[in-house]
C-alpha cells in the first residue's frame, strides 16, 4: 500500500509521465550508471525506499527502476540503471540536461520504520543493492534505533562490486557489520569468494530478533532466504523484492500478475511467509 | 594454553558431538598457527590432515600457468578446510593459502582413519558432520557456476 | 410493457439523446455488436448454435429479435477498447513535451446487454474503478453508458450463468431490463425500469402497464431459460482446488491441446489485460503511447530480464484458468467467470474450462507444495 506520504503522486495522472531533467550522471559499472533526476515543474514526490518510477526514454519505452537515492535530499530522484534492454540501454546513455519521462512512485516499500527496535540484516545480491541503498540511508540516519545492522553483499566479481566506494565508507563507521563477496574473484581480490547465503551463518545478529531485507536475482534471494529461516529468522521478518514485467506499473494491464498479486502495488516489496507457497513454485 | 580437546568441544563443526569421540578426535589433533600468506596445503600432495578453522580467512585456489592462482572460494572462523582425506588416493585438490593471520586445528589424517576403521560410530558421527559440509559447498559452488549475477 | 414498434421509437428517443446506439446485428456469419439505428437491423428470426469450438447461425421459426445467446464480441470493447491512445509527445526546445488526448468521450446505450454481460460490466468495473488507481477513460465511458438488458429467452450450449449465479435474470446494474414475450398471438417486451434515466427514457415510448398475466409470461421465460443451461461449474472450493493444485497432472494434458491463441483472451468479457507500444517518428521528434488489449497466453507476456517467467504453454494456460476463478477473488471480491461460455465456443480446439474445473475436482493432489529442492 502506498504510504500517506505518497498520496500526493497520486493526484498527478498516474498514466502520464511526469518530464524530468538529467543532472549528474555517475558511472557505477561498465554497463551501470546512476541518475540524478530533477522535475522541469513541481516539487519531486515524497517516496518510501523500496518503491520504483517507470522512466521513459522519449519513443522507445518505459522500463521500472527502483529509487536508489536518499528521500531525504529533496529536489532529484536518484535512480541507478543498469543496462540491459533497449529502454535501459537508452536511459543509460542520457546525458546530463536530457529529459526523460517519470511515472510514479509506485508500489510498496521496506518496513524500514516497523522494523526498529529489531535487528536489521540486509542482504543484497549484484544491482539488488541499488533497492536497498535508500533503506541503509534511512537505517543509518536513526542508526540508535536498531539493534545490530549488518550489510551481506554478493557480487559476480570485484569488478561488479556497485556503491564500492559508499561500501568502504559504511564499513569505517563502528556501528555496522558489512561482509562483501564475490562469486568469481581476480588476482587482486582480498576478501570473501563464495556465495551470499554462505556469509549468514557467520553474520553478527540475532536471528530471533532480526529483520531481513533481501533483494537480488531470484535464484540469489530463494537460497538466502533459505539459509535465513535455516538461521532462526522468522518467515514473517523476512522482505524480499519481486520484479514481473511491468506496463502499467498501477494495477490495471494485469501483467506484474505474482499469483493474486499484483508487483506493482501488492510489491514490489512483499513479506516472505505470504508468498512462500507461490514463490517455490515454478513458471507461476 | 587451552586444551585441545576444548577447543575443538568449542568449534562449530564439533557441535554436541559425545565426550567419548572428542576425545578420540583430539588424540589426532594438533594446534597449528599460519600466518598470511603461508599455505595450509598444495594441490598434488598427500592430504595428510584436515583443519579446523580457529581464526583468520583461507583461500582455496587453483594456480594455472601465466596468470595468479583464481581463488575460488573463501573459508573462514567455525568452518572445515578439507575432505580429500577421507577418499582415496587422499591428495589434496587444489592450494589452500592463509589470506591472513590463521589459527587451525589440524586432525591428522592416518590417525582418525585408523580410528574410524576401530569404531564405526567415530567412523559414521564424522561421515554424518563432513556430508553437509560437502552438500553446501557442491551447492554453492553450483550458484557459483550459474552466474546468476550476469546479464542474460 | 412495450410493442415490438416501440422498440424503434427507443432506440430514436436514445439516438436523440446524444447515444451512440449499439446492438447485435448479423455480421460476417455471427451476431456481433455494431452501431444501430433501425430495429430491421437487429437479428431477427436468428439464433446461434454454439458448442466447445463450434459457432453457427441458424435461422429460428419464429422473428424474435433476441433469440440468440452471445457472440464473440462483448462490450468490453466499447468500454475498454482494443486500442487507445493515452498520450502523445515530442521533443519540445527544452525538453519532451506529452500531451494528452482530449477528444470527447462518446455517450454509449447499449441495447441487448444480458445478465451475465451485466455482471461482466461489473466485474470489470471492479477492476478499474475500485483499485488505487482508477482507469480515467474507463470511467468517462462508463458513467454515461446507458444500458438496456435483455432477459435471455433460451440459453446455449455452453453457457453456465446459472452456476455462477450471474443470470439468466437480469436483477442489477441496468437502466432497462426487456423480457421479449412472442408467442402466436403478440410480439411485445415487458419492460422493468432499473434507474431515473431508464424511467425517463421510457417515458418518451409509447408503452402500458404490464398485466399480471405478462409478468407471469415473464419469469416463465426465464426459468425455462435457466433450466436449459448447456454446461455447469461447481464453484464450491473451486478457489482453494486451483490454488492448491498447480501442479495436477490435468495442467500437462490441457496445454497438449492449448494452441496459445489468445481466442478466450479476447471473447472473454471480463479479461482486461492490456500491453503498450510506443511509438516514434523515423526523425525521432514526436511520440506516442498505444495501449492495445494483450493476452496472458502471449510468450513474451511475463518477459524479464532476457526470458519470460511462463514459458511454457502450460503455466500460461494454468495461469489464465486459476486467475479468472480463483486469484480474481482474491484480488477483487468476486469470481472473473461469468458463464458466459464464450471462452469455450470460441477455443479452436473445444477446451472447456467447465470440464476442465470438473477434471481437476475428480482427481485432486492432496495440496503438494513443488518446492526448489535437490541435489
Amino acid at each position: 500500500m502506498a504510504s500517506a506520504e505518497t498520496s500526493a503522486a497520486s493526484l498527478v495522472d498516474p498514466f502520464t509521465p511526469q518530464i524530468y531533467r538529467v543532472g549528474r550522471v555517475q558511472r557505477e559499472l561498465s554497463d551501470t550508471v546512476t541518475l540524478a533526476l530533477a522535475p522541469l515543474s513541481g516539487a519531486r514526490p515524497a517516496f518510501d525506499p523500496g518503491q520504483f518510477n517507470m522512466l521513459y526514454a522519449f519513443g522507445v519505452g518505459e522500463v521500472a527502476i527502483s529509487m536508489s537515492g536518499d528521500r531525504a535530499v529533496p529536489d532529484v530522484f536518484v535512480h541507478t540503471v543498469r543496462d540491459v534492454g533497449a529502454v535501459s540501454g537508452a536511459i543509460a546513455r542520457l546525458e546530463a540536461g536530457a529529459t526523460l519521462g517519470l511515472r510514479g512512485p509506485f508500489g510498496t516499500g521496506w518496513p524500514v520504520a516497523a522494523a526498529q527496535g529489531a535487528d536489521v540484516v540486509i542482504v543484497a545480491g549484484g544491482l539488488g543493492l541499488a533497492p536497498l541503498r535508500p533503506a541503509i540511508y534511512e537505517v543509518l540516519a536513526n542508526r540508535s534505533r536498531y539493534g545490530r545492522v549488518v550489510i551481506l553483499f554478493g557480487s559476480r566479481s570485484p569488478h561488479d562490486l556497485l556503491y564500492r566506494r559508499e561500501l568502504e565508507q559504511w564499513r569505517q563507521r563502528l556501528d555496522i557489520d558489512i561482509a562483501v563477496t564475490v562469486d568469481h574473484a581476480d588476482a587482486d581480490w582480498r576478501g570473501n569468494v563464495g556465495v551470499v547465503p554462505a556469509l549468514i551463518p557467520r553474520a553478527p545478529f540475532d536471528p530471533h530478533e532480526a529483520v531481513a531485507l533481501v533483494c537480488g536475482p531470484e535464484v540469489m534471494m530463494r537460497f538466502t532466504i533459505a539459509a535465513l529461516c535455516d538461521a532462526g529468522v522468522r518467515p514473517d521478518r523476512i522482505f524480499l523484492s519481486m520484479e514481473r514485467n511491468m506496463k502499467c506499473a498501477i494495477g490495471l494491464c494485469g501483467h506484474c500478475q505474482f499469483g493474486p498479486a499484483f508487483v506493482c502495488k501488492d510489491g514490489p516489496v512483499m513479506r516472505y511467509d505470504r508468498i512462500a507457497g507461490i514463490f517455490a513454485a515454478r513458471e507461476i | 594454553m587451552e586444551g585441545i580437546e576444548q577447543i575443538l568441544r568449542r568449534h562449530q563443526f564439533f557441535a554436541d558431538a559425545g565426550e567419548e569421540h572428542l576425545r578420540l578426535v583430539a588424540g589426532c589433533a594438533r594446534n597449528h598457527r599460519f600466518d598470511a600468506g603461508e599455505y595450509l596445503c598444495r594441490e598434488g600432495e598427500p592430504a595428510n590432515e584436515f583443519f579446523l578453522i580457529r581464526h583468520g580467512k583461507v583461500a582455496l585456489e587453483m594456480a594455472a600457468p601465466g596468470q595468479s592462482p583464481i581463488t575460488f572460494a573463501t573459508i573462514g572462523p567455525g568452518e572445515i578446510v578439507g575432505a580429500s582425506w577421507l577418499i582415496p588416493p587422499y591428495r589434496w585438490n587444489f592450494d589452500a593459502r592463509a589470506m591472513e593471520l590463521t589459527r587451525a586445528i589440524g586432525i591428522d589424517a592416518a590417525c582418525l582413519r585408523g580410528k574410524c576403521e576401530a569404531d564405526h560410530d567415530l567412523g559414521y558421527e564424522m561421515m554424518k558432520r563432513f556430508l553437509p559440509v560437502l552438500v553446501n559447498r557442491l551447492h554453492a559452488t553450483r550458484l557459483q557456476i550459474l552466474d546468476v549475477y550476469g546479464k542474460r | 410493457m412495450i410493442a415490438r414498434t416501440d422498440l424503434q421509437a427507443l432506440i430514436d428517443a436514445l439516438a436523440d439523446a446524444d447515444y451512440e446506439v449499439l446492438g447485435p446485428t448479423v455480421r460476417d456469419g455471427a451476431i456481433v455488436y455494431d452501431g444501430i439505428a433501425r430495429i430491421s437491423e437487429l437479428p431477427a428470426g436468428w439464433t446461434d448454435r454454439q458448442e466447445a469450438g463450434r459457432y453457427r447461425l441458424e435461422r429460428r421459426d419464429d422473428a424474435a429479435l433476441f433469440g440468440f445467446s452471445v457472440g464473440p464480441h462483448s462490450w468490453k470493447r466499447f468500454l475498454h477498447p482494443p486500442v487507445e491512445t493515452l498520450w502523445t509527445a515530442r521533443q519540445g526546445k527544452d525538453g519532451i513535451e506529452v500531451e494528452t488526448p482530449s477528444e470527447p468521450t462518446p455517450k454509449f446505450a447499449f441495447i441487448g446487454v444480458r445478465a451475465c454481460e451485466v455482471h461482466a460490466i461489473a466485474v470489470q468495473d471492479r477492476v478499474f474503478l475500485e483499485g488505487p488507481y482508477i482507469d480515467r477513460s474507463y470511467r468517462l465511458r462508463r458513467q454515461d453508458a446507458f444500458i438496456v438488458a435483455v432477459n435471455c429467452g433460451q440459453a446455449g450450449a455452453t453457457c453456465f450463468c446459472v452456476s455462477m449465479q450471474t443470470g439468466p435474470k437480469v436483477e442489477s446494474g441496468f437502466d432497462l431490463a426487456l423480457t421479449e414475450l412472442l408467442d402466436a398471438g403478440r410480439h411485445e417486451f415487458l419492460v422493468e425500469i432499473g434507474s431515473d434515466r431508464g424511467a425517463e427514457l421510457l417515458a418518451k415510448t409509447p408503452h402500458r402497464p404490464a398485466t399480471d398475466a405478462e409478468l407471469a409470461a415473464a419469469e416463465a421465460v426465464v426459468a425455462r431459460t435457466a433450466g436449459q443451461m448447456g454446461r455447469r461449474l461447481e464453484t464450491d472450493g473451486l478457489k482453494e482446488l486451483l490454488q492448491g493444485n498447480l501442479n495436477h497432472p490435468r495442467w500437462d494434458q490441457v496445454a497438449e491441446r492449448c494452441l496459445s491463441c489468445g481466442n478466450c483472451t479476447m471473447v472473454c468479457p471480463t479479461c482486461f489485460c492490456t500491453t503498450v507500444e510506443d511509438h516514434s517518428d523515423l526523425a525521432g521528434e514526436s511520440a506516442a503511447r498505444v495501449r492495445t488489449w494483450d493476452s496472458c497466453f502471449t510468450l513474451d507476456f511475463s518477459y524479464i530480464h532476457g526470458g519470460s517467467v511462463r514459458k511454457s504453454a502450460r503455466s500460461r494456460y494454468r495461469q489464465w484458468m486459476t486467475h479468472k476463478l480463483a486469484s480474481w477473488i482474491d484480488q477483487f471480491g468476486t469470481s472473473g467467470c461469468v458463464g458466459c461460455g464464450r471462452c469455450i465456443t470460441w477455443c479452436p480446439v473445444g477446451i472447456d474450462i467447465t470440464e476442465e474445473a470438473a477434471a481437476l475436482r475428480a482427481a485432486p493432489r492432496a495440496a503438494k507444495r513443488e518446492t526448489h529442492g535437490g541435489n
